[in-house]
């Protein structure tokens, strides 16, 4: 419900699977409109679209260096940042200076530093759930509609109690129990509560494939449903399952720094969500503002990334709702 | 009427699940929890509350998992929610609990429906407009306003609104000092509390409502009978609002009734930014001082409230929108 454009969700899926102009210079073998190798084809120009689309597209391009900024910062923090995070060593609430770029806490640690190395468990969060519930979502989507029946029945039930139970309250409740919810198990708990609406997306994109002539030529060919859900049925879903991921990893990546910030993650580890509840219980309103600007502009900018990126694919995929500007100058041109 | 009859038992199966999942998280946890906060509390309440206490978490008790567990459904079932451990030893959870939803309701419920108002008006007249400032300004501004988490927004705006050019109250939902009566000043005292709050909420949310109503006018506008409308050489007016925006509107309306659902538990952490006494911040007190029961009653009644909502969503778009009911 709270993603902004779901009402666009089946015009996406047209992208790879409709007709779409062959990629210019992209040698399709001619074996390409044979129903053998249709889905992983498709698969294949779907990514090279995907390349083409965030050259294009102003949001794209904005969302993937964002991106591309932060996985930096998460793979070589002391390279950017010389300061043990964690070290209680220089004065309490320094001001901003050329050593200390956002100066210290009241714990006497360099904020910069904490910025920076706060980077890599966030990051660490939203790739796993993005990745964990997006798989979790694609094997019991396709299942559920693959199979139908009865386990088409129980686990289209199972999805649906977990798309109405209020999430944030339930992951409230869980990390009470845990105390000190570290990386690892912030990303086992998200992603267990948080794939049904994904889960839900594929099922009715696999039950509208379900009687297309392709499915059907692999059946009669006898292929196993193995190898027709692996091979014919999820290349078709590539632009769904890169929403699905953007789209995980930016609730990851609210989720847990809101839990953090209530004092539900481990404290110990400096990300910054955590660097905002230390702020909030060390007076920070007063002196040091920076201490709750900085880490929360890294959350909305980490944030922004990925909801730029599934924002340009869905403008990518149903074209009515580009920017008008723009298609009259491409008209021209 | 099968249809009602399918909605009405999801909605018990669900209620069902939240319940077990009540009974049997703090069971599942390393450590059975509450175990650690009985042997803290001990000396601080009466030997029946705790007893009561460890009947439901299962401590010390001969009862077999199966039996405590039909207990806990039949308490449920009657009410009995048992006793908070923390903000007034003693008391019971159910009264601590009433207590706080008027001030939830009020802040985020009308907050809601603002949002939900402000939000669809501009996403018509966006979508209307086609190409002009506020359409081509929406998207990239409320695409970035929308991963904004609304409690370091709160914080912001303590910071600059409350602390440093001291506007608005950022404390509380009234001042200490008054006694709470049905005056005007005291009313102005609480609706100058809520300012700061509810405008956090109405900013974040708000993005939401306009990016799904301009995407779904401009697929409504593409259709064959607002083309006609206009071959009729009807007032735009009437073809924006009449026409484009009525039908326009219905998949938000099933989303606005869920959204109301979400009132009691949506905005806790706001609750907690602004120390606003509701259901949000009385559960995150009760997580802080280990109050099983309070938490548990909390958890309870925030996902019954997201239940009744759908329940009341899915019914009414049966009514309003009769092509929903044979897709089913």
């Amino acid at each position: 419900m709270t993603t902004p454009v779901t009402p666009a969700a089946p015009g996406q899926v047209a992208g790879p699977i409709g007709v779409t102009a062959p990629a210019p210079g992209g040698a399709l073998p001619p074996a390409a409109g044979l129903p053998t190798r249709g889905g992983s084809i498709s698969g294949a120009r779907a990514m090279r679209r995907m390349a083409r689309a965030v050259t294009s597209n102003r949001k794209a391009t904005v969302g993937t260096v964002l991106l591309a900024f932060f996985c930096l910062l998460a793979a070589f923090p002391q390279v950017i940042a010389h300061d043990n995070p964690n070290a209680e060593i220089y004065k309490r609430f320094l001001g901003v200076s050329s050593r200390h770029l956002f100066g210290t806490t009241a714990l006497g640690q360099d904020m910069f530093a904490q910025v920076v190395w706060g980077t890599r468990p966030v990051l660490l969060i939203a790739f796993g759930v993005g990745l964990g519930a997006t798989v979790i979502a694609m094997l019991v989507g396709v299942a559920a509609a693959y199979l139908g029946g009865v386990w088409d029945g129980v686990l289209n039930v199972i999805t649906d109690v977990l798309l109405v139970i209020p999430l944030f309250p339930l992951l409230i409740i869980i990390g009470s129990y845990l105390h000190g919810a570290g990386t690892q198990v912030m990303i086992i708990v998200i992603t267990l509560t948080g794939w049904s609406y994904t889960a839900r997306q594929l099922r009715s994109q696999a039950l509208s494939l379900r009687s297309r002539d392709f499915l059907e030529a692999a059946r009669v060919r006898g292929e196993r449903s193995l190898y027709i859900i692996v091979v014919e049925i999820i290349p078709t879903m590539t632009s769904l399952l890169v929403a699905s991921f953007l789209t995980n990893a930016l609730y990851a990546v609210l989720f847990s720094s809101g839990l953090q910030f209530i004092g539900l993650g481990n404290p110990n580890v400096t990300s910054w969500g955590t660097m905002l509840y230390w702020a909030e219980n060390n007076e920070a309103f007063q002196v040091a503002p920076l201490w709750i600007i900085a880490p929360g502009l890294c959350i909305v900018a980490l944030g922004a990334a990925f909801a730029l990126i599934n924002y340009a694919f869905d403008e990518i995929g149903n074209p009515a709702l580009r920017p008008l500007k723009r298609t009259r100058v491409k008209r021209r041109g | 009427m099968r249809f009602v009859l399918r909605r009405v038992g999801f909605f018990v199966l669900t209620l069902w699940i939240a319940l077990t999942l009540n009974f049997f998280l703090p069971r599942m946890m390393p450590g059975n929890p509450a175990l650690a906060v009985i042997g803290k509390i001990k000396g601080g309440v009466s030997p029946q509350a705790l007893k009561v206490l460890e009947a439901q978490f299962g401590v010390s008790t001969h009862q077999s998992i199966m039996a405590q567990y039909g207990r806990y459904l039949a308490d449920v079932a009657t009410f009995k929610f048992g006793t908070s451990l923390s903000t007034e030893p003693g008391a019971s959870v159910g009264r601590i609990v009433l207590n706080a939803i008027p001030w939830t309701l009020g802040l985020v419920g009308i907050t809601t429906i603002l949002a939900f108002i402000l939000g669809t008006g501009i996403g018509i007249v966006g979508a209307w407009r086609r190409g002009g400032w506020l359409d081509s300004l929406m998207p990239p501004v409320f695409v970035v306003m929308s991963v904004v988490p609304y409690f370091w927004l709160g914080l912001v705006l303590i910071l600059y609104v409350g602390v440093k050019l001291k506007l608005l109250p950022y404390f509380f939902s009234f001042d200490y000092t008054l006694t709470p009566s049905f005056t005007p000043a005291f009313i102005g005292n609480v609706i100058e509390h809520a300012i700061l709050p509810a405008f956090t909420l109405l900013i974040t949310t708000i993005g939401t409502w306009i990016l799904t109503m301009r995407n779904n006018m401009i697929t409504t506008l593409a259709e064959d009978y607002v083309r006609m409308a206009r071959a009729k050489g009807l007032s735009s007016r009437r073809i924006m609002l009449d026409y484009a925006a009525r039908n326009a509107v219905l998949p938000n309306l099933t989303g606005f009734a869920m959204s109301l659902g979400f009132v009691l538990g949506g905005a806790i952490l706001i609750e907690e930014v602004f120390n606003y006494q509701g259901v949000g911040w009385l559960l995150l007190q009760a997580v802080g001082n280990n109050d099983y029961p309070l938490m548990q009653a909390l958890f309870l009644l925030i996902t019954v409230a997201v239940l009744v909502a759908i329940l009341i969503a899915d019914m009414a778009t049966a009514i309003l929108d009769p092509r929903t009911r044979g897709a089913q």
